[in-house]
């Protein structure tokens, strides 16, 4: 009896430890994506010489330039376990301000660029502001931004497309030259977004404040933590990126567009979010798995195109990694309990 | 208990007020109603697939114009988004019990408003589909459009002549899957080169939204694909736009790469101006709606039921004209754009 107990409790606990590596390793935020993405980059290596040259991987970070700078912000929301649709339409509005003062208004174009995100950060203070100052649920708080933000692009813009933009609005469009392949400026500037972000997020105590509301208001409030105060924050963030994400997609596409970012900005930046291993409950998730999720986006639309697969079955891909994602967020959890 | 009476109290005086004046603002509507009735003006809707779309901003433009010409109310709604069919429907049925004479639309989808247009007809309203076909086509009263898929063809036969018949390396950036707009220029465009879709020149097929960001990224996907790319068909010129973009930043010269597109809008234009586009397709949504609406004024004054297809026309816009190939100049393209 007695032996018979113990070599089942061994046999149990051998598979319960071999189960807890692989949850562990799976439970660093950004291992699961990074694993995928790997994946994905060496089939497409395999199935095309294309691929995996410096220029096509310098084109798939442009491409997904815009998004992943939403998506920093999107973290950052997604952290307390709040969410933002507004991103999208708030940096529409943002690029039609700075595009529409620079060309139309004869506004210098540093001071347009700067009235620009200050309007997007506006929209987020004002998100931040509903949210953690009347307790509004984000969800809807961000919904009716969405849609101001939305209108306000159409009615200030007349629906009319400005180009002919100063040099200085297309300076992140431009290039240099690194290993073979042009890289923009654009490029590098998400690239150290990305890095500030990660910094502050996890060497600084206002960084540590973000997580801790997410994962546990109750104890955040009672350790002295200003919740509303984090709540605010992370919105205006969330503005500011939606401003320098204007920026970005003013040089790469080199107009104001009244029609851009109103589509599927707001739901991109969220699969980069969740794919990147980030929970929507909040309290848990790492940056750099945002980097990660928005890129593996980007190299299922290129790496189709390349072999020759229609662009419709990157959605249906992109479709099935995010509802993995989310087992594997839950599976976590329930771990942990 | 007590507590609960005070407010129950209060409660209802709140409620009395709100049911004035809720009264009050029926009682104006009527009034409003009434009097608008009494002036018997011929009511005409427009419904339109989304209120930014340029073309369609044109599209009421010239509605409004040729309403207040000919002393007739002009009606209009849109839905949110190009797809929106709910938005459609609903509008449909406002329309009809505002008492429309006619409704012009734009449909956000080829057979989702078929029914609520059915109902439509039914009470004796004239429904005229403006741009898109409904599916089938007898579903409305009449059709009035460009051929899209000889805007197709146009741009097809320019493109062959402006590449003298040697073998070339294309890219086609469409809409998205299903749209039947998107199809039919795409088709256009093969029989208008003279080829199939199976050609083996046709280096890459990509999906640009119609919008400036994606067509760029596809484009850029494709020239990864094929860096040889030398002729370029685009649904519409802010695909044009970006596709540009992509073919700039890959080192192509506007001699290198031969661009067409179908539309016609002012920025458009100014793009075949400046290079950027070869040739464009113009359609004319103006006179679409001005034809719309006079076909129902003269329904509502005895006239007859318009009916069938009438096409609205095409002009192929280039500032080279090609040999063989009939096109009107720049100058003409501007001062008939819309956008």
């Amino acid at each position: 009896m007695t032996s018979l107990d113990t070599t089942s409790t061994e046999q149990r606990s051998a598979a319960s430890r071999l189960g807890g590596l692989v949850a562990n390793a799976l439970s660093a935020p950004a291992v699961a994506p990074l694993i995928a993405l790997v994946l994905t980059m060496t089939f497409f290596s395999v199935k095309s010489d294309n691929f995996l040259q410096a220029q096509n991987l310098s084109l798939v970070l442009q491409q997904v330039m815009v998004v992943g700078v939403l998506a920093i912000g999107q973290t950052v929301v997604i952290l307390t376990a709040g969410i933002d649709l507004s991103v999208g339409t708030v940096m529409a509005f943002g690029q039609i301000v700075m595009t529409k003062l620079a060309v139309a208004n004869g506004v210098p174009a540093i001071p347009a660029i700067a009235l620009g995100i200050l309007a997007c950060v506006a929209f987020g203070a004002l998100n931040g502001g509903l949210v953690a100052g009347l307790k509004l649920p984000a969800f809807i708080v961000t919904l009716g931004t969405l849609n101001i933000a939305f209108a306000l692009t159409h009615v200030y813009s007349d629906d009319l497309t400005f180009t002919g933009l100063p040099s200085e609005l297309l300076f992140f469009g431009r290039t240099f030259e690194l290993a073979g392949a042009d890289v923009t400026y654009g490029v590098v500037f998400m690239l150290v977004l990305y890095a500030v972000t990660w910094y502050v997020l996890t060497q600084t105590a206002a960084g540590r404040h973000v997580y801790v509301v997410g994962d546990n208001p109750q104890a955040a409030r009672l350790t002295g933590i200003g919740i509303n105060r984090v709540l605010f924050s992370v919105y205006v963030t969330a503005g500011l990126m939606s401003g320098l994400a204007a920026m970005l997609l003013v040089a790469r596409t080199e107009l104001g567009d009244p029609n851009a970012g109103q589509t599927t900005e707001n739901l991109d930046s969220i699969t980069a979010v969740v794919l990147g291993g980030t929970s929507l409950f909040g309290g848990r998730g790492s940056i750099i798995g945002t980097l990660i999720g928005a890129v593996i986006v980007g190299v299922f639309r290129n790496g189709l195109t390349l072999i020759g697969v229609q662009v419709i079955y990157q959605y249906l891909v992109t479709g099935v990694l995010v509802i993995l994602a989310v087992s594997v967020d839950q599976l976590v959890r329930r771990r942990r309990l | 208990m007590r507590h609960e009476k005070v407010r129950h109290g209060s409660h209802g005086r709140i409620g009395f007020i709100v049911a004035l004046l809720g009264l009050a603002a029926v009682a104006a509507l009527v009034a409003a109603t009434a009097s608008a009735r009494s002036t018997a003006t011929i009511k005409v809707g427009l419904i339109t697939k989304d209120v930014t779309n340029p073309f369609f901003v044109k599209m009421k433009q010239g509605a409004t114009a040729e309403a207040k010409k000919r002393g007739a109310e002009l009606l209009y709604a849109a839905g949110k988004s190009s797809s929106d069919n709910a938005g459609q429907i609903a509008a449909i049925e406002n329309m009809v019990t505002s008492g429309v004479k006619g409704i012009l639309i734009t449909v956000a989808d080829g057979k989702a408003e078929n029914p609520a247009i059915a109902k439509a007809r039914k009470a004796g309203v004239l429904v005229i589909a403006l741009d898109t076909p409904t599916v089938p086509k007898s579903a409305t009263n009449a059709l009035f459009a460009t051929n899209n898929f000889n805007a197709g063809v146009l741009i097809g036969q320019y493109a062959r002549a402006a590449t003298k018949g040697k073998t070339v390396t294309i890219a086609m950036l469409d809409e998205h899957a299903g749209s039947s707009v998107g199809a039919l220029r795409h088709n256009g465009f093969l029989k208008g080169f003279g080829i199939k879709g199976s050609d083996s020149q046709i280096a890459c097929v990509g999906n640009g939204e119609g919008q400036v960001a994606p067509s760029q990224t596809a484009m850029e996907n494709c020239l990864q694909k094929n860096p040889d790319i030398d002729v370029v068909y685009t649904i519409n010129e802010p695909s044009a736009a970006g596709a540009w973009t992509a073919l700039k930043n890959a080192g192509k010269s506007q001699g290198d790469v031969t661009v067409v597109s179908v539309d016609g809008g002012c920025a458009g234009v100014r793009n075949v101006k400046a290079g950027v586009i070869d040739a464009t397709s113009q359609q004319y949504p103006l006179k679409m709606a001005s034809l719309g609406v006079a076909a129902v004024v003269g329904y509502a004054k005895g006239g007859k039921k318009a009916s069938g297809y009438t096409d609205t026309g095409v002009n192929l816009i280039a500032a080279k004209s090609v040999p063989g190939v009939k096109s009107k100049s720049v100058a003409y393209g501007l001062a008939n754009c819309w956008g």
